[in-house]
């Protein structure tokens, strides 16, 4: 299906991430939004809040994170797309019912503009790390799909992505973006409506009094029931079986989490986005992520000047983690490099995948502003010794 | 005899106390809410602990090594100021250090009225010791002017913006004092910068009673509400003397003493129109006459239902 054009801005902007963001969940169809103010994220819901109004989408300012986040998932299962934003402490109390929204399996966007923490830590500058607390920052067994744009282009691009594969995966998508992309105002090129692919949620079209809210827990997707067309369903933030009723025993546990676990991994493929380049022959990868990923580069153009033969892997999904690339390289590299704002989060996930087949090196830091190119030029000359 | 008899013996001073928020702090000019702040804690005096949740009052007092607060002082996170404060009560209470100290607990109408009301109540209905005063500058500012929980009605902030659709803000003010009051708690008040013994004496009297009590002080903030920052005071009292805010305090749940406004009474008007928050009120041909019907209604309202005619 193609974006409705009276969502789309179509032309070229002067945007910074932040309101680029916010014009991609317009664009994909985003009818609600529930936020609440949080540096650095608020440009996102200001933004939103401007332009609903004219287009028939609502906005409400909730009384916090908590509500904005169960105000989402009452929406996406109300029939809207829907979409909150935050940043740092706000993630942290939207993370019970970010959980509630994978256990429902509850199509919306999250998105988390990084600052440094912990608490209230650096609320007006940039950081990347609250990678792992994306990846488990709810409690229980579950995978998540998060993506990181590294430009206010990216930021429009891969809103309109994360519906998609919030809608088509029926699950919460994460974009984990930072104060950087955020509050960094680039050009912005919004493609014609026709241009835009959206991916529509799919509703049961088995008739009321026969359907369940959920098909098999064999780890794929099952079609939504829609509200207001004579269903009477049940879902649960408790282990439930696929008529949605609570059961609570471990056949139950097993089933129901290995369903929210396999809809991922099963689809691993599908999901993963990885930009790379020169990869071939390299003797050293950098990976790295959202911004991160566009500090490495003067890095790497100096390393390859002087002859070093580095490969670079930006990740525009950050998880899934592509384990499988990861083995696969490292049997043939000689060292991979992570470049992330933090002290080592999603590095542990390449470690682990290296396995001790290559050598792995962590270039992190504390957030605050971005890496010294310097330093991750020294790593890979260091990496290649 | 001495001549000290006839000699009339000079009253000595007191020696000008040190105001507890020290001055050099980095609120823009004409901030209500320092000022606010300002006379809250000289009313206090230095025997005090103070509690404050994230926002203006946070960032602008406290950068080191320039914190401006002469007194044990806790920046919590947004929406636990009280509960904090909760906590420093009982443990002075164990340690028997209770005695003759006042724990004051702060946050802005945000804090207070949105994301922290559930810790405020949880403060109150358990009959803590404490005085939560809350700074009502009736929006986020620390974030950029977003609406609040306490943003009058059809005010302009950047998350109700007017336009084709909207005259502002949808929602009138949260009774934050009522439902404090609700709990049954000996003492609530409300005040404003604009009348500043007013505040300082509901100051001392809360303090001086034993339990919950429940402050919020109405302070004008010229950046979000878009006025000259040196109409802070006259905005203040404009409040008050249109019914918009009205001045009174509780106990137990019942309104026990108002300050009328009778003949000094103002039209909605005259607070509404130096202020850029409301312009779109008054811009040429904006029609807005039925919006300032239903602003003068609060007023009215107000007036009628705390009897400050």
């Amino acid at each position: 299906m193609k974006a409705d054009p009276q969502n789309v801005l179509v032309g070229a902007h002067y945007l910074d991430g932040n309101h680029a963001c916010g014009e991609g969940g317009i664009a994909a169809g985003c009818k609600f939004f529930a936020g609440y103010p949080i540096t650095p994220s608020t440009e996102i819901a200001e933004r939103v809040s401007r332009r609903f109004p004219l287009i028939g989408g609502v906005f409400v300012q909730m009384e916090d994170e908590l509500a904005s986040m169960n105000a989402i998932l009452g929406a996406s299962w109300g029939g809207k797309k829907s979409m909150t934003c935050t940043s740092g402490p706000g993630f942290s109390l939207m993370m019970e019912n970010f959980g509630l929204g994978l256990m429902l399996e509850t199509p919306c966007v999250l998105v988390n503009v990084q600052r440094g923490g912990p608490s209230t830590g650096l609320p007006t500058l940039p950081g990347q790390a609250d990678m792992m607390q994306a990846r488990w920052g709810s409690h229980g067994d579950y995978e998540v799909i998060a993506l990181a744009p590294d430009s206010p282009q990216e930021s429009f691009e891969l809103t309109i992505h994360a519906f998609n594969l919030s809608e088509k995966y029926r699950m919460p998508v994460l974009i984990m973006t930072d104060e950087c992309v955020g509050h960094m105002t680039e050009k912005v090129v919004i493609p014609p409506p026709e241009e835009i692919e959206l991916v529509e949620r799919k509703y049961s079209d088995v008739p009321p009094g026969e359907a369940w809210p959920y098909m098999e827990f064999d780890g794929e997707v099952s079609p939504m029931l829609p509200v207001g067309e004579g269903h009477k369903f049940h879902i649960t933030g408790l282990t439930h079986d696929i008529r949605g009723y609570p059961v609570i025993n471990s056949e139950a546990q097993h089933l129901n989490t290995r369903h929210l676990i396999d809809k991922v991994k099963k689809h691993a493929d599908d999901i993963i986005w990885l930009e790379e380049k020169d990869i071939d022959g390299a003797d050293v990868v950098v990976m790295a992520y959202g911004i991160s990923s566009r500090v490495m580069q003067p890095a790497i153009a100096k390393a390859k000047k002087e002859g070093i033969k580095v490969g670079q892997i930006k990740m525009v999904t950050v998880w899934p983690f592509p384990e499988k690339r990861v083995k696969e390289l490292a049997e043939k590299v000689k060292a991979m490099i992570m470049v992330e704002m933090n002290w080592g989060q999603v590095y542990l996930e390449m470690e682990r995948c290296i396995a001790g087949k290559c050598e792995a090196h962590l270039i992190g830091h504390g957030g605050g502003t971005v890496h010294n190119p310097e330093d991750i030029y020294n790593t890979i000359k260091e990496a290649v010794k | 005899m001495s001549d000290t008899k006839t000699k009339k013996k000079r009253k000595e001073k007191p020696p000008i106390e040190e105001p507890l928020l020290a001055p050099g702090h980095r609120a823009c000019s004409g901030c209500g809410e320092s000022l606010g702040a300002k006379l809250v804690m000289d009313a206090a005096g230095p025997n005090t602990y103070a509690t404050c949740c994230t926002g203006c009052l946070e960032v602008f007092s406290t950068p080191y090594p320039e914190s401006a607060w002469k007194m044990p002082w806790i920046h919590s996170l947004f929406e636990n100021s009280s509960a904090v404060a909760a906590g420093i009560e009982a443990a002075l209470i164990a340690q028997g250090r209770d005695k003759d100290v006042n724990i004051i607990a702060m946050g802005g109408d945000g804090g207070t009225a949105d994301i922290g009301i559930g810790c405020l109540s949880g403060m109150l209905e358990r009959g803590h010791n404490i005085l939560y005063v809350c700074f009502d500058n009736e929006a986020y500012m620390n974030t950029g002017v977003q609406r609040s929980g306490l943003t009058p009605f059809d005010a302009r902030t950047s998350t109700s913006p007017p336009g084709k659709r909207s005259w502002g803000n949808k929602t009138t003010k949260k009774n934050l004092p009522g439902i404090a009051g609700a709990h049954g708690i000996p003492y609530v008040a409300t005040a404003t910068v604009g009348y500043p013994n007013d505040l300082i004496n509901k100051v001392k009297k809360a303090l001086k009673i034993q339990g919950p009590k429940y402050m919020q002080v109405h302070v004008p903030c010229p950046l979000g509400w878009i006025h000259p920052t040196d109409q802070t005071i006259e905005i203040a009292k404009l409040a008050v003397l249109t019914g918009l805010i009205p001045i009174y305090e509780m106990e137990y749940g019942e309104v026990t003493r108002v300050r009328k406004i009778g003949k000094n009474r103002r039209p909605v008007e005259d607070y509404l129109k130096p202020q850029g928050r409301f312009r779109h009120l008054f811009a040429k041909g904006a029609e807005a006459e039925e919006e300032l019907e239903k602003i003068r209604q609060i007023a009215e309202d107000n007036i009628k239902k705390f009897g400050l005619a």
